[in-house]
């Protein structure tokens, strides 16, 4: 059954990409959404066997290399963390497939796509699955491979050409960083299976070695370190993570399973699937927390801004990936992959009800060109409030458990970074609130600025497309309530068990239940509905201040529309420079050096030569007679000369 | 002085060097590289009489025989090409024969 | 005798010269003429060297044969004296040179004089000269040398087929008759009963 589950949505895929002529594109979609379900079906069953009941195993399918004292196999290994994001991955997945045989019915390549899904899908179980670092980072380029394909889906347009390289090189830039890890934790602990890695882990905690410029640098802190560097290139932290906006170019479905729910929460998944190694690196948890949070302010800050309803609900995402990373920072490995199950499902819920909008209007992703239709489309209307709460995290709603949780880890942290990420938290759920509250209005409320053909054909979308979302809002509604308890509550450690280790003096999870002060509880509740009401008072109430507003703070707004120039200070720094050097290589490197001296450069020689030599065929005989009489003389004058 | 066989080799040899210097040194006419190449067949046959009477061996003067049976045949066919030459181009100047050139 | 050396150096200056006089001359005839004074004088040298069957063939094939065609090629070739080709001076001293290396290196070889040739092997077909030099000749070319002497008769019959072949012109003006042609010819082929009605034609 494990193996199933894991390799189940790889046949799928391949019949479906390869059967096409056979099976057309009904027969593509239907073997790929009935394979998924059956491993959505497959996953809760082994959720309640490892997780609940502690079964952890570990599956060995192939040897793969065997050289000195590197051992590598393919295996599966089954514990906690793996059956909790097994069954997230394969929820939101059978979600999005069904809602892609409606969202996707008038696009000319329908097999295609729903065998890059169910592909991306095997990539993501294969990294979660992993029993060592070589196989998660096959697991971790495939859904860079898969996501590049995926973003760059409809491929006659440029700029989702663009943007899906722009999306594989910035986890490329990521993955060397994760390489260079896998390669230092080879150095220091001789083997990269995770068992032996955490088992010599103590041991190791103080040991040094020399890297690049440092000598005698603490390891684990490098290795801690350098393997952030590739989560933060695949979950699109601060610094590598222009890519994540751009990545709208792709299909909404696309969006809500890789760029809300699965590959960028793969990051997540590393640290915390590292953390025995992490937990003895507090200098790496400082970075991570630091690195966390200031992405969760800045994503939230340009959030408030943006036009198009797609990036907004992105650099939401982003700005959640923060939340999540400075909760692992603080040792709250437990609460940040909780916030992960919750965030999976509010966050694709969300996704999807843009994509049923996008579709209900032609077409239209522009906010300032949409409003005025929540009678039009109630269901959407009301998925569309159930995910906002559970994004802002008011309670009883999914996303409250898991971000007080995180919030108040870091209240109780006692290192230096955990204050700093507590306010940034708390800052940002207010943003949060307000630029949720403000997608919302600007979307469904207010006076129509739809045209006024298109209005009259907005409907609510078919049952195909509504079941997902009704999915989703089941696990956004009610994933936090039952998860609280066994994810961060009184059960995490029998949950948890052996999965995710965290020291004594770390463990703020605990210090947050017993310590906690009840303004810290209240506080991110007070911020939300501040958001909620500000949101309301500039979009529904007096719709004329945000204008009034940008006159006034017109170089701010800006900056933020520009994304913080990011993508300009690349551009400048490092864009325009590896062009400038690839067009060296290019000109002098291949076409004067190479192609000079190569293939272009000897037939112009050849040319050369033959014409100069041609002048000697003059046609005369007599021309030729005397050459033979010269070369005759020449050989007899040798002869005397030189000869015996 | 007693006329021993170099000298006979020495008149062969300048024979042969005037006929090597009649082909290639005229401008005039093809004919002129016919007769110069006779005048190298019979240096060659002054040459294998004098090595004949010299040795006493009547190998040279039979294949001096059969040298000047070769070389009338290809003064033969040589004419023969050089008239149909000329039927078809009108001119036997040595100049003009360059169709080889390139 | 003394006679014999001045006759040789008589017969050789004259060779020489009228070779020069081959190569050198403007009229074509006039080079034909100096050829056969060559050939004459040759067959003078040969003469001294006893080998006088071989000097009558040469007066007989060369001069009577050889250069007679040639005669008659050049008589027949519409040849026009007037024009003088430039170029014969560029190319002589280089050419010249060339030639005279030619010629030194073989006195070289030859040796001046004073050295003696060696014999190395037992002449094949020896001399006598109890026999006429064309019994002698012919003793050996009909026996020894047959295949030789056969191969040259099938090289004359080869040039002188080439040769006809390669002159040869039909000409279309003149009616011949072919009476393979007329014999293989068919009444039904040539002639056809026409029925021609009165007062028309045919």
């Amino acid at each position: 059954m494990y193996i199933a589950i894991v390799f189940l949505p790889l046949i799928s895929a391949l019949i479906s990409a390869f059967g096409k002529n056979k099976l057309g594109d009904k027969g593509a979609q239907i073997v790929t959404c009935t394979s998924i379900l059956i491993v959505a079906i497959l996953s809760t069953v082994a959720f309640w066997e490892v997780a609940l009941n502690g079964q952890y195993q570990t599956i060995k399918l192939l040897t793969w290399i065997k050289i000195g004292s590197l051992e590598v196999n393919w295996a599966l290994r089954w514990d906690s963390l793996t059956a909790v994001m097994v069954i997230v991955i394969s929820v939101i997945s059978f979600c999005v497939h069904l809602y892609s045989i409606e969202y996707m019915s008038d696009d000319p390549s329908i097999a295609r796509f729903m065998s890059y899904l169910s592909l991306f899908t095997f990539a993501m179980l294969m990294l979660v699955t992993s029993d060592n670092l070589i196989q998660l980072f096959f697991g971790w380029e495939s859904v860079g491979v898969m996501s590049y394909l995926l973003i760059g889906f409809w491929y006659d347009r440029s700029s989702a050409n663009a943007a899906a390289i722009k999306a594989f090189l910035m986890n490329r830039i990521g993955d060397f960083g994760f390489l260079l890890g896998i390669f230092s934790c080879f150095v220091i602990f001789d083997s990269l299976d995770f068992n032996t890695i955490f088992m010599v882990a103590p041991k190791m905690a103080n040991s040094t070695f020399n890297f690049l410029f440092w000598k005698n640098i603490n390891a684990v802190t490098v290795i801690s370190i350098m393997l952030f560097l590739g989560a933060m290139g695949k979950s699109a932290q601060l610094g590598l993570h222009t890519w994540l906006p751009d990545a709208m170019e792709g299909p909404t479905p696309v969006s809500a399973l890789i760029h809300a729910a699965t590959m960028v929460t793969a990051g997540v998944f590393l640290v915390a699937r590292m953390s025995p190694l992490f937990e003895f690196a507090p200098e790496a948890l400082v970075v991570v927390t630091y690195i966390g949070a200031a992405t969760a302010f800045f994503a939230a800050t340009i959030a408030l801004i943006q036009n198009d309803i797609k990036r907004v609900i992105a650099y939401s995402t982003c700005s959640q990936l923060g939340y999540m990373f400075f909760a692992l920072g603080v040792s709250a490995y437990p609460a940040a992959i909780f916030h992960l199950v919750t965030h999976a499902f509010f966050k694709a819920l969300l996704f999807l009800s843009a994509g049923s909008v996008i579709h209900a209007i032609n077409n239209e992703q522009n906010m300032k060109k949409m409003g005025g239709m929540w009678r039009k489309t109630p269901w959407t209307y009301v998925m569309f409030w159930i995910g906002t709460l559970a994004l802002i995290g008011i309670p009883f709603f999914a996303g409250y458990y898991s971000k007080d949780t995180i919030l108040e880890s870091a209240f109780a942290s006692h290192t230096g970074g955990g204050k700093f990420a507590f306010w940034m938290g708390i800052v940002t759920a207010l943003l949060t609130a307000f630029y949720s509250c403000r997608l919302l209005f600007m979307t469904f409320h207010g006076k129509s600025r739809i045209n006024h053909y298109t209005f009259k054909n907005i409907h609510d979308p078919s049952p195909i497309m509504l079941i997902p979302l009704l999915v989703l809002a089941v696990g956004a509604l009610l994933s936090g309530i039952i998860g609280y308890k066994y994810f961060v509550g009184t059960q995490m450690h029998v949950f948890w068990g052996s999965t995710i280790k965290i020291l004594e003096e770390h463990n703020t999870i605990k210090a947050a239940h017993h310590y906690t002060p009840n303004w810290v509880k209240l506080l991110p509740i007070l911020v939300a509905f501040i958001g909620i009401s500000l949101a309301y008072i500039m979009y529904i109430l007096q719709p004329s201040i945000p204008n009034k507003i940008k006159n006034v703070i017109r170089p701010l707004q800006i900056f933020l529309l520009n994304k913080w120039f990011f993508d300009e200070l690349y551009n400048y720094l490092f864009v325009r420079n590896s062009f400038r050097v690839g067009w060296l290589f290019w000109k002098t490197g291949d076409n004067t050096i190479i192609n000079g001296f190569g293939p272009d450069g000897i037939s112009m020689v050849t040319k050369w030569c033959a014409k100069k030599v041609s002048i000697w065929q003059t046609g005369y005989l007599y021309h030729y007679a005397f050459a033979i009489l010269i070369g005759l003389v020449a050989l007899i004058s040798w002869q005397l000369a030189f000869g015996s | 002085m007693a006329i021993t066989i170099n000298h006979y080799l020495i008149v062969a040899a300048i024979l042969f060097t005037l006929g090597i210097f009649g082909i290639f040194l005229n401008r005039k006419n093809v004919i002129i590289i016919l007769m110069s190449i006779e005048l190298m067949l019979l240096a060659v046959n002054i040459n294998f009489i004098a090595f004949s009477t010299q040795f006493g061996d009547l190998v040279g003067q039979v294949f001096a025989l059969l040298v000047l049976t070769v070389a009338a045949a290809e003064a033969a066919v040589g004419l023969a090409i050089l008239v149909v030459f000329f039927r078809n181009r009108g001119s036997i100047s040595v100049d003009d024969i360059n169709l080889m050139k390139g | 005798m003394a006679i014999l050396p001045l006759v040789f150096y008589i017969l050789a200056i004259v060779t020489i010269t009228s070779a020069v006089m081959v190569v050198t001359s403007r009229n074509p005839v006039y080079a034909v003429l100096f050829l056969i004074l060559t050939f004459f004088n040759a067959a003078g040298l040969f003469l001294l060297m006893n080998a006088e069957f071989l000097a009558m063939i040469l007066l007989i094939i060369y001069i009577g044969a050889v250069a007679v065609l040639f005669l008659f090629v050049v008589m027949m070739l519409n040849i026009n004296l007037v024009v003088l080709r430039q170029g014969f001076t560029s190319y002589l001293p280089i050419g010249g040179m060339i030639v005279l290396a030619l010629l030194a290196e073989i006195i070289m070889v030859i040796g001046l004089g004073g050295t003696e040739l060696k014999v190395t092997a037992a002449a094949t077909s020896p001399i006598s000269y109890q026999i006429t030099n064309a019994e002698a000749i012919g003793r050996v070319i009909y026996t020894d040398y047959v295949l030789a002497f056969h191969t040259a008769g099938i090289v004359l019959l080869v040039s002188m087929i080439g040769a006809i072949v390669l002159a040869l012109r039909q000409r279309t003006d003149v009616k011949r008759q072919s009476i393979n042609k007329q014999n293989i010819r068919l009444p039904e082929e040539v002639v056809e009963l026409v029925k021609v009605t009165r007062g028309r034609g045919v």
